[in-house]
């Protein structure tokens, strides 16, 4: 099912939480909501999901104006970001749960058997009858995944789905999401603050700011060409070093970057810690060591520049550094901004 | 055990170990004892008299009514106060605690002002045919007014604390109002409800102050088993007063008992492992 | 374009029904809270305003009052004293059997105050235990202010310790070890640290407290003797006066201690927004939702 949102408003008292939000999701497609908090990216999923009601624009299911159909008749799957599993249920009554209350009736086999296929697929096969206060996070998680797919949803919905999880069972959950994603292939919208996360599991990613979405694209597309210095900022590590940008050439310290279509005058450029280079000497920003940190993978180097701005650099382990050390950062690719 | 880092427990433990030595566990033994040296035969000829049966009969069943009433009008109550916004909620939210705040004494003769033949609604009651004051429909009201507080808070702040997402992913899986009422919100409720219940039985089942004036006091019909035990001491009958309130006193710790049970069962689910 | 703030539904939001259950509630309320607090009033003043003054100025009356505050005023300090000993005990220490000594604070909840009362007899009574003892050293406690007074913190007894001790609970042990790690004796850490956090509940308590001793019936009624003119509290005067025919006197009366309901509700919504009450207190619904970390 496609979704399609045409300049969505939603204001919350006198705080404007959406500020006409347009966005066309494939039939299909694995979309991103990514944002800081109050970038208005949970209300957007709520108000797909009709638990909110948008003040101003439309949201279509498919060609269908689905703007103020209630919940009930929307044909989401929702998985809350804390999973909001009832409690007093067993996992598999959990899942039955919209099967037993919905409209369209079903045996009492029927419904038993498609529980049991739900387990087998979210792989907690042999925890039906446990309560959700007896199970660990993740397989709430995917208990809580098994109920919203029970009722064949036309869209899956999901709040920041392993926010409440460890770091290592996340990564594995996603990896997982992604597989369930591949074989039932239903338009799927999450919502995170987590880069890493969206990048990894997102056939695409929206990234909000303010209510507005400031820049979509593949994961590729944000993150080779971030649009602006926010994105850039959001999406992980950046150094912001002053430049003087004269006929399509950006110059920084001793050096000079290649600035194409960026106008005459003061600018910044925004440089990943893996893409400056440490040297002793050469051209570049004079700096000064401040501290080394080892890491399994390489070393980051902390260095003041003679301007006063610290910078962080990756560099491989075999470089040789120490605090108090002087020397060049180099610049090897980085994103050039006009100053404002 | 850790080692005991604040001072102050042998003077803490101390003033309350007197405390209730003295004021609560001594004359609740020296009553069971008072009506243990009754011995068997005699104990069981008082406590099954015809008139002591019959007031257990209408206190017991005056009680059950009372909180059933309550158990409706209650929960209507809490739903309302939790869940609508409208003028004059923050008042009648103050308003539930006035049985608790009231004197029963005055309680009794507010509500029998109230449901006398004479009074604003007994006389109107009185031409339909009912009456309730010096009836066990009486007793009932003066039970349910006493007692109406217990179910309403421990009802209204477990539905304030209901998590609202359980009800939305209830409604995203398409369940009705109907359907989500009886099958989330009224199972993640019944804890308290039985908590609620069972506390407005047992004090409706003691209560003596607001009964005794509306409920007419007739041997076999309207009188209390409270009223019978005092009954007994007036007529310097201690024997008696003893085994009758002992009654009472094993009733409040059965209910007492029941209320943990209820509850534990109830919240099975929450046990982990 | 929709309007404004329109929020979906939640269960039972269906105007109709809505405005259906909040009329049946708020008629129910009126006959059944409402009109009983009204109908003290206009019965006091059924005969006008000097009746009702004489009614109050009646010594037995006066006496009653001094009788009750006399009793309360003996009775609830005593009572918040043990509130905040065994509170202190019970939630900054782990000792044996600390969870039965809970259940016995709350037993007098319970109980029926007739119960109360009788048991009581059986104690300092002429039938009872200590009764001879005490006749023949001509100390009175039945049928005197002793009795009592005796028989109000019996059934008050959990009022303070049950709104200190989930409050003092939830607060944990922290600050006071804190305060005793730095060097402050017992006393100053309760003083300094414990009661400027409790303070509000400590109130209300005391409050309940205070309107449950002023209006007891049963228990008092007992033991009391119903002497007019010495040992009649407030609430055992407006039986006398009521089954004396003196209607007027017996709500005139009432209507004091209608107001004292009244003072003490509203007592109660002002330390309910300082956060003493349910609103400090865990409920069954923290044992309901599946615990989980906030991110």
């Amino acid at each position: 099912m496609k979704i399609r949102l045409d300049t969505v408003v939603k204001t919350f008292d006198t705080f404007r939480a959406v500020h006409g939000v347009s966005l066309e999701i494939e039939s299909g497609e694995l979309v991103a909501l990514l944002g800081p908090s109050g970038s208005g990216k949970t209300t957007i999923l709520r108000m797909v999901a009709g638990l909110e009601y948008a003040d101003g624009g439309k949201i279509y299911f498919g060609d269908e104006d689905a703007t103020d159909i209630p919940v009930r008749d929307r044909g989401v799957g929702f998985v809350f970001q804390h999973y909001a599993l009832f409690p007093h249920m067993t996992v598999a009554e959990n899942i039955a749960f919209g099967m037993k209350v919905s409209k369209v009736k079903r045996s009492k086999a029927e419904i038993a058997a498609r529980v049991a296929d739900l387990l087998r697929l979210v792989k907690l096969d042999g925890l039906g009858e446990r309560f959700p206060g007896q199970i660990s996070g993740g397989q709430r998680q995917r208990v809580a995944l098994a109920r919203a797919l029970a009722v064949d949803p036309k869209v899956l919905l999901l709040d920041e789905p392993f926010g409440a999880l460890d770091a290592n069972v996340r990564r594995d959950l996603r990896r997982w999401l992604r597989e369930i994603h591949e074989e039932l292939a239903i338009t799927t919208l999450f919502v995170t603050h987590d880069q890493e996360e969206a990048l990894d599991l997102a056939d695409r990613v929206v990234i909000l700011k303010d209510g507005k979405i400031v820049q979509q694209g593949t994961p590729e597309e944000v993150c080779r060409e971030p649009n602006s210095p926010f994105v850039m900022g959001f999406l992980g590590d950046t150094n912001r070093l002053p430049a003087n940008v004269s006929g399509g050439r950006a110059v920084v310290g001793n050096a000079a970057l290649p600035a194409p279509g960026v106008a005459d005058g003061k600018a910044e450029i925004f440089v990943r810690p893996s893409d400056l280079d440490w040297t002793e000497h050469g051209d570049g920003v004079p700096a000064k060591i401040l501290r080394v940190i080892d890491r399994p993978d390489g070393r980051r180097l902390l260095a003041a520049t003679d301007q006063g701005e610290t910078l962080e650099l990756d560099v491989a382990p075999e470089i040789q550094a120490k605090a108090g050390d002087e020397g060049f950062v180099t610049v090897r690719r980085g994103r050039i901004f006009a100053a404002g | 055990m850790a080692r005991r880092v604040l001072p102050g427990l042998p003077l803490a433990l101390g003033i309350t170990l007197v405390y209730v030595s003295i004021i609560v566990v001594l004359p609740l033994s020296a009553l069971v004892y008072k009506a243990a040296s009754l011995g068997f035969e005699d104990y069981w000829r008082i406590v099954s008299s015809g008139r002591a049966l019959a007031s257990y009969r209408v206190t017991a069943l005056s009680a059950l009514a009372a909180t059933a009433f309550n158990l409706v009008f209650g929960f209507a109550l809490a739903w309302v106060l939790v869940r609508y916004r409208f003028p004059g909620r923050r008042f009648i939210d103050a308003l539930v605690d006035l049985p608790f705040a009231l004197p029963t004494a005055v309680a009794g003769i507010a509500l029998t002002a109230l449901f006398a033949p004479n009074g604003w609604f007994g006389s109107i009651l009185g031409e339909a045919g009912i009456t309730v004051a010096y009836t066990p429909l009486g007793i009932m009201i003066a039970m349910a007014f006493t007692s109406l507080p217990f179910i309403v808070r421990t009802i209204q702040p477990v539905l304030e604390d209901l998590d609202p997402a359980l009800e939305e992913a209830a409604q995203s899986l398409g369940g009705s109002d109907a359907s989500i009422f009886a099958r989330v919100i009224l199972p993640l409720l019944t804890p308290a409800i039985l908590a609620g219940v069972s506390l407005a039985f047992a004090r409706s089942l003691g209560e003596f102050g607001a009964i005794i004036f509306i409920a007419g006091n007739q041997p076999f019909s309207t009188e209390i088993t409270a009223l019978l035990a005092f009954i007994r001491l007036e007529e310097y009958d201690y024997q008696a007063a003893a085994a009758i309130a002992s009654v009472l006193l094993i009733t409040a710790f059965l209910m007492l008992a029941v209320t943990n049970i209820l509850q534990a069962r109830a919240l099975r689910y929450t046990a982990r492992g | 374009m929709a309007s404004k703030n329109r929020k979906p539904p939640r269960v039972g939001d269906q105007p109709g029904f809505r405005r259906a259950l909040i009329a049946a509630v708020l008629v129910v309320t009126a006959i059944f809270i409402v009109a009983p607090l009204v109908v003290i009033g206009v019965q006091a003043f059924s005969q006008g305003w000097a009746v009702y003054a004489t009614a109050i100025a009646d010594p037995d009356t006066l006496h009653a009052i001094l009788l009750t505050v006399t009793t309360a005023l003996i009775a609830v300090p005593i009572n918040t004293a043990f509130g905040v000993a065994a509170a202190w005990a019970i939630t900054k220490f782990d000792f044996w059997g600390r969870r039965f000594l809970l259940v016995v604070i709350e037993i007098p909840f319970s109980i029926s105050p007739i119960v109360a009362g009788v048991a009581y007899l059986f104690v300092y009574g002429l039938q009872g235990l200590f009764g001879p003892a005490l006749q023949s050293a001509d100390i009175k406690i039945l049928f005197a202010l002793p009795g009592i007074v005796l028989a109000s913190m019996f059934v008050t007894a959990p009022f303070v310790a049950r709104e200190l001790i989930p409050l003092m609970q939830a607060q944990g042990r922290d600050l006071e070890e804190a305060a005793t790690s730095l060097g402050a004796s017992g006393w100053r850490t309760f003083f300094s640290v414990t009661l400027p956090n409790i303070r509000w509940a400590l109130l209300y308590g005391v409050v309940l407290c205070n309107a449950r001793v002023m209006g007891e019936f049963g228990a008092v009624s007992v033991v009391s003797g119903n002497i007019r003119g010495q040992t009649n509290t407030l609430p055992l005067h407006i039986e006398l006066l009521y089954h004396d025919y003196q209607t007027a006197g017996a709500f005139a009366a009432a209507s004091i201690l209608a107001v004292l309901a009244v003072v003490t509700l509203v007592a109660k919504v002002l330390l309910e927004r300082r956060g003493a009450g349910r609103g400090g207190r865990p409920t069954l619904a923290a044992n309901q939702t599946v615990p989980e970390t906030t991110t």
